[in-house]
């Protein structure tokens, strides 16, 4: 499924690298810890998380991963943005919470990678 | 692949500015004279199958006619008029040596198909439209996109082409400390040299996310050091150095879960004590060294076999 479905779909907010949602998305992955996505999120999945500042961009384009949501209406770090759209990486907000979007993606097909 | 679509979006723009009007133009440019009928001007426009010409007496550029000015003609039965009296007057042109921006710019502004080309002695040299400029730019962005294949073919062929008994390329990078916004520059710029080399992608990850877990312990908790990564034909050696304040007890340190991390660096998502397991989780071989006030060393051996580079 291709990140502009989920996006769509999901009704989440694009805020950076709008070029970028034909991305194929090959599964989710959600944490706030930083090492736990480093060690277990793989190439192309979606991470949903609560972290809202520049080194989620870091963490995400080190992974190739397809996109970032940012979950509870968590208003992104400017420099977030900024970042993300020199790296090209999509990061969406949404105001729900990580539990529902997780369970929206579930329904949609997104899989967990573990 | 990050780095590179950074480059797309200004290349472009830096390509519009680089370019000029001729190279963009086409130089065979089909003209009429004034005194031509527009009947004949129908003619030339099918022959030819374009949609307009600039109007040309004795080599001055008078008008422009397009097939606008045609179908009003033709809906006014006016097909014997002189192309003269249905041209446009006043036409705006471009110059050869006009950077494509403006031509881009005035396009937008005048909403015209197409735009004479002169010369600084104002004589006609060309003439172009959106379409032309679009090619120009494709063109010059495929001639980029071909030297950077080259580029990476040439640095993925380095080991081959160096004659030594031993061989190392030796990369550094400076961490700053407390810099959480330069966090993460020196493994991403690793990571890409690396790929350029032409080292297997799920090798690079590994080095990346190593890499990247020693760099953000130098930025967490240190003054700044240095990442050096040493790649040979067998393995990438990567330090991490620092100088201080030291690390009292690696056995706990290497805990899961085991962090002097302050609360905010926590609320961040740094901290939660798995970063040297990642580093090890990654590292064929990690040897983790420290002296508490004077610094740490931590040394990360990846391997290469025949599958890890390509």
């Amino acid at each position: 499924m291709k990140l502009q479905e989920i996006a769509t779909t999901l009704d989440l907010t694009v805020r950076a690298a709008p070029d970028k949602l034909d991305m194929e998305v090959t599964g989710g992955y959600a944490s706030d810890l930083l090492s736990c996505v480093l060690a277990k999120a793989q190439k192309g999945n979606l991470w949903v998380t609560l972290q809202a500042h520049p080194n989620i961009v870091a963490v995400a384009t080190l992974l190739e991963l397809a996109g970032v949501v940012v979950t509870e209406g968590r208003e992104l770090d400017p420099s977030t943005v900024k970042k993300a759209n020199e790296k090209g990486l999509p990061i969406f907000t949404t105001s729900h919470a990580t539990f529902t979007i997780v369970g929206e993606l579930a329904k949609l097909g997104v899989a967990g990678v573990d | 692949m990050d780095k590179d679509v950074k480059k797309e979006v200004t290349k472009l723009q830096e390509l519009t500015y680089e370019l000029k009007v001729e190279h963009a133009m086409t130089r065979e440019v089909i003209t009429v004279t004034p005194q031509a009928t527009m009947a004949e001007f129908r003619e030339i426009l099918r022959t030819h199958r374009i949609s307009g010409t600039p109007v040309l007496e004795d080599g001055q550029l008078v008008g422009i006619v397009s097939i606008e000015d045609l179908i009003k003609a033709l809906a006014n039965g006016e097909i014997g008029a002189a192309v003269g009296e249905k041209m446009t007057l006043g036409v705006k042109t471009l110059y050869t040596d006009e950077p494509l921006v403006h031509a881009v710019g005035k396009f937008a502004r005048f909403g015209c198909g197409r735009f004479p080309v002169v010369n600084r002695h104002k004589e006609l040299v060309g003439i172009v439209t959106q379409g032309d400029i679009m090619r120009a730019v494709l063109r010059e962005l495929e001639i980029d996109y071909r030297e950077e294949e080259i580029h990476r073919y040439r640095a993925s062929h380095i080991f081959e082409d160096i004659v030594a008994d031993e061989t190392a390329l030796v990369f550094g990078y400076r961490v700053m400390g407390k810099d959480f916004s330069t966090a993460g520059e020196a493994s991403s710029s690793l990571k890409t040299t690396l790929s350029r080399l032409g080292i297997a992608p799920p090798v690079i990850r590994r080095v990346a996310i190593a890499t990247y877990e020693a760099e953000i312990n130098i930025v967490l908790y240190t003054d700044g050091g240095e990442i050096v990564a040493e790649v040979r034909p067998e393995q990438i050696h990567i330090e991490a150095i620092d100088g201080g304040p030291g690390i009292p007890d690696i056995e706990q340190a290497m805990q899961p879960g085991f962090s002097t991390a302050p609360e905010w660096v926590r609320e961040m998502g740094f901290g939660a004590g798995m970063g040297l397991n990642n580093i090890q989780a990654c590292a064929d071989v990690m040897k983790l060294e420290s002296a508490v006030g004077v610094g740490t060393h931590l040394d990360i051996i990846i391997y290469l076999d025949e599958k890890g580079r390509a």
